[in-house]
């Protein structure tokens, strides 16, 4: 174990995974000087044939990894920001995601498209959302969304390795955090949810940037003597249901918090999950903790008062604690 | 600037090139007649006219190279090498097409032939193309990579963000715009400005214009962009000037309003039909009569026995429709 920031556990995670497999290669605006970090270095060790930066040209980009991928190629397409799929979105939505099916499986469509995704930083409305609710509608798209180094190692490697469109959101905030990552080969299966703090009284499931809200407001709130589990999905699609059922069994409540607008969120699917399956289990009614309705706003104020905090989380799950039947 | 005019240059097989052009018709008028009928169950657009452009640049192909098409796409697979019964099995929904029902006329694909597949959004395949392209270059097996759209498909942004890229990295693409006279039911002059060819000039790749229903003129032009890209000396744009005798869709009359188009036009392009055209070439060429006869009843049998089968073939298995999203 090696203490390390969540930027520098893509990149190694990129590097290990170029150099295991030839056919790896990855494109993306300034990818060589690396806006993030995340790439930096990969252009001098692989070179200029499998890193490439590319023209600010989304429709391209995201279409030429597919046909790159049908083509026999394991493809890394580097968005940027999140918000930038939406200008690439026919090749991800309308090929990439159904290309394999309308063919009956005639193909495997390796490709990852990562990006940085999340509000926080005062970037404004159209650089800081969280597409995933979108992306999980699709069906043909994998999200992975990780919350910490460790995790962001293990499921981009996990990701390159998928023979699916994966889309690998990192959280815009955490870049510089750090955290554990296990030395040498470190994978974290896709489509498999981790309890980042065990507890008894209430589950909040949390995506991305928010799992820190959540357990901070566990701490909050074992000082009030309630106990509460926190449960990282860690891929939104495929997502782990058995293992958040598993959790609500056993709590009897959920609070879910997701940096996602509140209609069609992950929140909502989760949700719709716990009550149409445990049902039963439920002591309390699901609570959402979600972003309104709103496009995200500039002012550091503003921007505050939309976003989950771990304040807005553990006032959630008061309510669902005072609401028991 | 061509570099075919040379005596040792290779010359087509005009034969093979009227086999496949006159498969392409037989097999797209049986089509027509099919949706007369009203039994097939889906949209179809269909090709007839524009045979000798799909035909002209596919000859110069193998299934290492790719192709990817575009919603009047049944043209380009079969010009590729993709098998008649399979295409017309998966356009009645039938269980030995070759998406086993999941795709239709508008994603008709074999990847193992190189076609990367038809495509129901316009513009959609130019970018799977560069892709392909891409890989292609890092291959280093000088395999090519070829997109067709049409004239509506010209106007797509994409067009010209595969045109800058494709220049910079010296793609071995060629991008082949069949210009057949309208965007769904726009005529062209009415949403497309300038020359499309000449749009491939300010990103400093070729542009050329040809006559799409001379099929000797596309082989020529085409046998030059291929053979650039090959060298690794990057992507042509190919404008061919074509007419699509039918519909955007075949069924268009019975929801369109009023005509978009006079039967004069379509009566004066019939004329031009590229099939005759290759005729007569052949037999000025020595072809005897007789041989293009043959020709002509084989594909009617190809065409018969296609067709027969695929209504034959069972659907396929309801559990199919669960499978094959993700691998």
């Amino acid at each position: 174990m090696a203490k390390k920031r969540l930027i520098q556990a893509i990149n190694e995670a990129l590097s290990e995974e170029m150099e295991r497999d030839p056919r790896v290669i990855l494109f993306g605006e300034d990818v060589k000087i690396s806006l993030f970090g995340d790439t930096k270095g990969l252009a001098d060790r692989f070179g200029d044939q499998r890193v490439r930066n590319t023209p600010i040209a989304e429709t391209a980009m995201t279409g030429m990894a597919v046909g790159a991928a049908a083509a026999g190629y394991r493809v890394v397409c580097h968005m940027m920001f999140a918000n930038f799929l939406y200008t690439g979105f026919d090749a991800i939505a309308n090929q990439a995601a159904k290309l394999r099916y309308m063919t009956a499986g005639q193909i495997r469509l390796p490709i990852v498209y990562m990006a940085v995704m999340g509000a926080g930083r005062s970037a404004g409305a159209q650089h800081s959302d969280v597409p995933y609710p979108m992306l999980m509608n699709l069906g043909g798209i994998k999200v992975a969304v990780p919350s910490t180094p460790a995790d962001a190692k293990g499921l981009l490697k996990a990701a390159i390795r998928d023979d699916n469109p994966v889309v690998f959101l990192q959280p815009a905030r955490r870049g510089g955090e750090q955290g554990e990552v296990p030395d040498g080969e470190h994978l974290v299966p896709l489509g498999v949810a981790d309890c980042k703090r065990a507890g008894s009284d209430v589950t909040v499931v949390a995506i991305g940037a928010m799992v820190r809200h959540a357990l901070r407001a566990a701490d909050i709130l074992q000082q009030e003597n309630v106990s509460v589990e926190v449960v990282d999905p860690r891929t939104l699609f495929p997502l782990d249901e058995a293992a958040i059922l598993a959790s609500v069994r056993k709590t009897g409540r959920l609070v879910i918090v997701d940096e996602a607008r509140t209609t069609c969120s992950a929140a909502s699917e989760i949700a719709a999950i716990a009550v149409e399956k445990a049902f039963n289990a439920l002591k309390a009614p699901v609570r959402r903790v979600t972003v309104a309705d709103v496009a995200i706003p500039y002012a550091p104020t503003l921007e505050k008062a939309v976003l989950p905090d771990e304040q807005t989380v553990a006032r959630a799950v008061r309510e669902v604690m005072g609401a028991g039947r | 600037m061509s570099t075919m005019t040379n005596s040792t240059a290779p010359r087509p097989d005009l034969p093979a090139l009227y086999r496949r052009m006159l498969l392409i018709r037989r097999m797209e008028e049986r089509l027509g007649d099919v949706v007369q009928s009203g039994e097939l169950p889906g949209p179809v657009h269909l090709y007839i006219g524009q045979e000798a452009v799909a035909v002209g640049v596919c000859a110069h192909l193998t299934d290492a190279d790719w192709i990817a098409s575009n919603h009047r796409g049944h043209g380009h697979f079969l010009a590729k090498g993709g098998t008649p019964h399979a295409m017309v099995a998966e356009i009645f929904g039938r269980d030995t097409g070759i998406c086993h029902g999941k795709g239709g006329s508008m994603h008709v694909a074999d990847f193992s032939r190189g076609i990367l597949g038809a495509n129901g959004i316009v513009g959609g395949g130019i970018g799977l193309a560069a892709g392909a392209a891409l890989a292609a270059q890092l291959d280093r097996k000088s395999c090519v990579s070829v997109v067709f759209f049409g004239d509506g498909g010209a106007n797509q942004g994409v067009v010209s963000e595969v045109l800058n890229i494709a220049a910079i990295w010296k793609l071995p693409l060629l991008l082949v715009c069949e210009n057949n006279g309208f965007s769904e039911f726009s005529p062209t002059s009415t949403v497309t400005a300038g020359e499309i060819a000449a749009r491939a000039q300010p990103f400093g790749v070729p542009g050329i214009t040809v006559d799409g229903n001379d099929v000797i003129s596309v082989w020529r032009a085409s046998a030059e962009a291929v053979g650039r890209a090959r060298a690794g000396r990057g992507p042509t744009l190919l404008e061919a000037r074509t007419y699509r005798w039918r519909g955007h869709v075949e069924t268009e009359k019975s929801f369109l309003s009023e005509a978009y188009r006079e039967d004069g036009e379509i009566a004066e392009w019939r004329a031009r039909d590229p099939i005759v055209r290759l005729e007569m070439q052949l037999l000025e060429g020595g072809t005897a009569q007789g041989d293009i006869d043959v020709i002509r009843s084989e594909i009617t049998g190809e065409v018969e026995r296609a067709y027969a089968q695929a209504l034959a073939d069972p659907t396929p298995p309801e559990a199919s429709a669960f499978q094959h999203m993700l691998a």
